[in-house]
């Protein structure tokens, strides 16, 4: 674990589960692998307070925990999972998704899920029906099984999994335990269990009550109590606990990834096309995979939505061209059935990662230096007065610019020697960019970007939380009195309170922390990227 | 090495041309301190992104962080007594304690050593009186303490018939309820609940302590 990606994992947990947690979380991601004791003993805070918040980590998937050194009769030893952490980031991202697929109801299941781990089915219906119905006009109330159709499709489609079974101590789990070490913290793999995707038969009937609106605060904690409390009513799908399947929602960010960059580098038809091959393709695609199935030009036709005849020709065309694109998103592997064509997943993943390297030399150092990148990304090794005369700009300026991405860390130089003492005179000096390397070192930057951004967005909410409460304080005011009924004298005296400048401050400070957090989102993206990208070349070893 | 130098004065060690400087170029100056914390940018950031999607992650991402302050999860250390023990200790709940966890996880998924006592949500006593001596493992149903109360005081028993009725009828809204309980009747103090007021230092403190150790 790097250090920034340390400091990530600590300001995330502080962010979602307070201090508290943060200390027990980062101190264990320090030292690797510790056994409760040691985290009580090290962290130097009260038992209880470790025990409560291993129990938060474990809840959400983020701590695993098996039996240590000394085997099964040892103490059990913990030890956090750093992506998972990371996938905080990323919350709203796939909450947005689930909307976008599956409409309100799938948006707050994706939402009850990620916010509380781990849920059982039945809790998880009645806690969206009820919040649900809580949004509908009066006298409406939302159906449990609307609700339990839309789950089971997001079952169906693997967005959401079961939590795999506990391995017990000592006994061999079953499948996927690779490594035979005695640290048994290795989880099992949720993909191994047979039932992975099977939904519980549970006999759920009934409509989701509606909350009085006149206690909203006390209301929302008795509803949240008493979804928190249905675990313990016996249910008939006690035991089984549903959580959101992060790597199928990757795959899906990755698919879109790859269409649109079709979209944009070709044109909209093109991208349908590829749409219709990575869908096709979705199921019997395994997660890692370097190409999808191959599909026949005659599959392909036949599942485009257009379907007249004439289009045939046209449909060999756009393919053609995708295959003769350099972005080779799309391959051909054979002739039957009109051609056998691929989705290069990995190629694609890899000219993904390598646009946005040169984007981002591109906006810090300029087109020129940019340039330069881009050739010597092509050209692997190139000499000092190679690279002047291939990029066709000034020796003065492009060895400034040289030595700048040098200085960064962005191009590496590489000394071939002549001889065997290494004599400069007698050495090539060659200058050569490693993409794997440096998507690396982006990526940690990206790390340090995310921690700036949320470190800056608590300083400004600090500096200014006098007047964050305040304004708070005479937002409830308005509120009670308009909810008794207040003339509107009142109302503007009251609101007077906030005096003009306050104002202004407050509406600057908004727009600073909505600015902030854009920032996060947005370097979300480009940290999904590159990590995915890094995870394609490692599993193709 | 040492050979070839004396042999043509002007002739270095390395060609000059393989470096990309001339003789007599002036270097740029070698740095002496640490590049500054916020080194100027030469050119200026590209605008984030805008649209529909983004403003809706934007105030998706801005519900969740506010929210997750509410759920259980959310864990706070439990505040130290900084100074005398006060009157009022005995009747302030509602305050976490460290001993106890505010939700009820399944402790079959966790191991063993992590099992703690679960906290249970404050029940609706409806007119019934605690017991006078408050024990921590208070014995919570509404049917035990009633039990208790016949018991003890049989000049309660019209005001606990009252008292029933009213349960029953509001069994579906036991929030008004609560809040006219705890104001009123809470624990025999003769005292509103509500009046009672700490002062602004009472608990104030209760952030600046978080980097401290917690005894």
């Amino acid at each position: 674990m790097t250090t920034q990606e340390v400091r990530l994992c600590g300001l995330l947990l502080q962010e979602h589960f307070g201090n508290v947690v943060e200390k027990v979380g980062t101190h264990l991601i320090r030292s690797g692998v510790l056994t409760l004791r040691a985290l009580a003993h090290e962290t130097k805070l009260p038992l209880d307070l470790v025990k409560k918040s291993l129990c938060v980590l474990v809840q959400h998937g983020m701590c695993t925990f098996g039996a240590g050194r000394r085997g099964p009769a040892g103490p059990v030893e913990y030890r956090i999972n750093c992506e998972h952490v990371f996938h905080m980031l990323r919350y709203p991202r796939y909450i947005y998704t689930a909307k976008s697929l599956y409409g309100d109801t799938g948006e707050l299941i994706v939402e009850e899920i990620l916010q509380r781990g781990h849920m059982t089915m039945s809790s998880t219906v009645k806690t969206v029906a009820d919040r649900l119905t809580h949004n509908m006009p009066e006298g409406q109330s939302m159906d449990y099984s609307e609700v339990v159709s839309v789950f089971s499709q997001l079952v169906e489609t693997h967005f959401l999994q079961r939590c795999p079974p506990l391995a017990s101590a000592g006994s061999s789990s079953s499948g996927a335990v690779d490594t035979p070490l005695p640290v048994a913290t290795q989880p099992t793999e949720p993909e191994s269990h047979p039932d992975c995707y099977k939904l519980p038969y549970i006999n759920l009937t009934g409509q989701g009550k509606r909350r009085r609106s006149s206690e909203d605060g006390e209301a929302d904690q008795c509803a949240a109590k008493k979804a928190r409390t249905d675990n313990s009513e016996c249910g008939d799908d006690d035991g089984i606990y549903w959580q959101v399947n992060f790597q199928r929602f990757h795959l899906h960010f990755r698919d879109q990834a790859i269409i649109s960059a079709v979209s944009c580098k070709l044109d909209q038809s093109s991208s349908e096309i590829v749409r219709t091959m990575l869908r096709m393709s979705e199921v019997t695609t395994p997660a890692h995979a370097a190409f999808t199935q191959a599909l026949s030009a005659n599959e392909i036709f036949r599942a485009l939505l257009s379907r007249s005849p004439d289009a045939r020709p046209i449909l060999d065309q756009y393919l053609s061209l995708l295959v003769d694109d350099p972005m080779e998103f799309v391959g051909k592997t054979g002739d039957s059935g009109g051609g056998m064509y691929v989705v290069n997943l990995h190629r694609a993943l890899a000219n993904l990662a390598r646009a946005t390297l040169e984007s981002v030399v591109q906006e810090r150092f300029g087109s020129r230096s940019a340039r330069i990148f881009r050739l010597l990304l092509r050209k692997r090794h190139l000499e000092q007065k190679q690279v002047e005369d291939f990029a066709m700009i000034p020796a003065k300026e492009a060895k400034d610019m040289l030595y700048k991405l040098l200085s960064e860390n962005l191009v590496q130089l590489q000394e071939i020697p002549k001889t065997p003492d290494y004599a400069p005179s007698r050495t090539f000096y060659l200058y050569t960019v490693n993409q794997l390397p440096t998507a690396r070192l982006l990526l940690q930057h990206c790390y340090k970007t995310v921690g700036n951004l949320i470190e800056r967005r608590l300083y400004e909410t600090k500096e200014n939380k006098r007047l964050l409460e305040k304004s708070q304080r005479i937002e409830a005011i308005l509120a009670s009195l308009q909810a008794t009924g207040a003339e509107a004298a009142q109302l503007t005296e009251v609101e007077e309170m906030i005096t003009v400048p306050e104002r202004q401050q407050l509406e600057s400070l908004r727009h600073h922390i909505n600015k902030l957090d854009s920032s996060e989102n947005q370097v979300d993206e480009t940290i999904f990227l590159l990590k995915s990208y890094i995870n394609s070349t490692q599993a193709s070893r | 090495m040492a050979g070839s130098r004396g042999r043509g004065r002007s002739q270095f060690s390395f060609s000059v041309d393989a470096l990309g400087f001339g003789r007599g170029d002036c270097l740029p100056s070698s740095a002496h301190t640490p590049s500054p914390l916020y080194p100027p940018m030469q050119f200026r950031p590209v605008p984030l992104h805008t649209g529909e999607e983004v403003d809706y992650m934007l105030a998706l991402k801005q519900e969740l962080r506010a929210s997750s302050k509410n759920l259980p999860f959310h864990i706070k250390a439990a505040r130290t007594k900084t100074d005398v023990a006060r009157y009022s200790d005995k009747y302030q709940n509602g305050e976490t304690k460290n001993n106890c966890i505010e939700w009820s996880p399944d402790w079959s998924r966790m191991p063993k050593e992590l099992c703690i006592k679960v906290r249970k949500p404050r029940k609706t006593v409806i007119g019934a009186k605690p017991q006078l001596t408050r024990k921590p493992k208070a014995a919570a149903g509404k049917e035990e303490v009633l039990q208790k109360l016949e018991k003890r005081e049989e000049e309660q028993h019209s005001e606990e018939e009252e008292d029933e009725e009213k349960k029953k009828q509001n069994e579906e809204e036991p929030d008004a309820d609560e809040d006219y309980d705890e104001e009123e009747l809470e624990d025999e103090t003769d005292y509103i609940m509500s009046y009672f007021d700490n002062g602004e230092d009472f608990g104030a403190d209760s952030e600046d302590n978080m980097d401290e150790a917690v005894y």
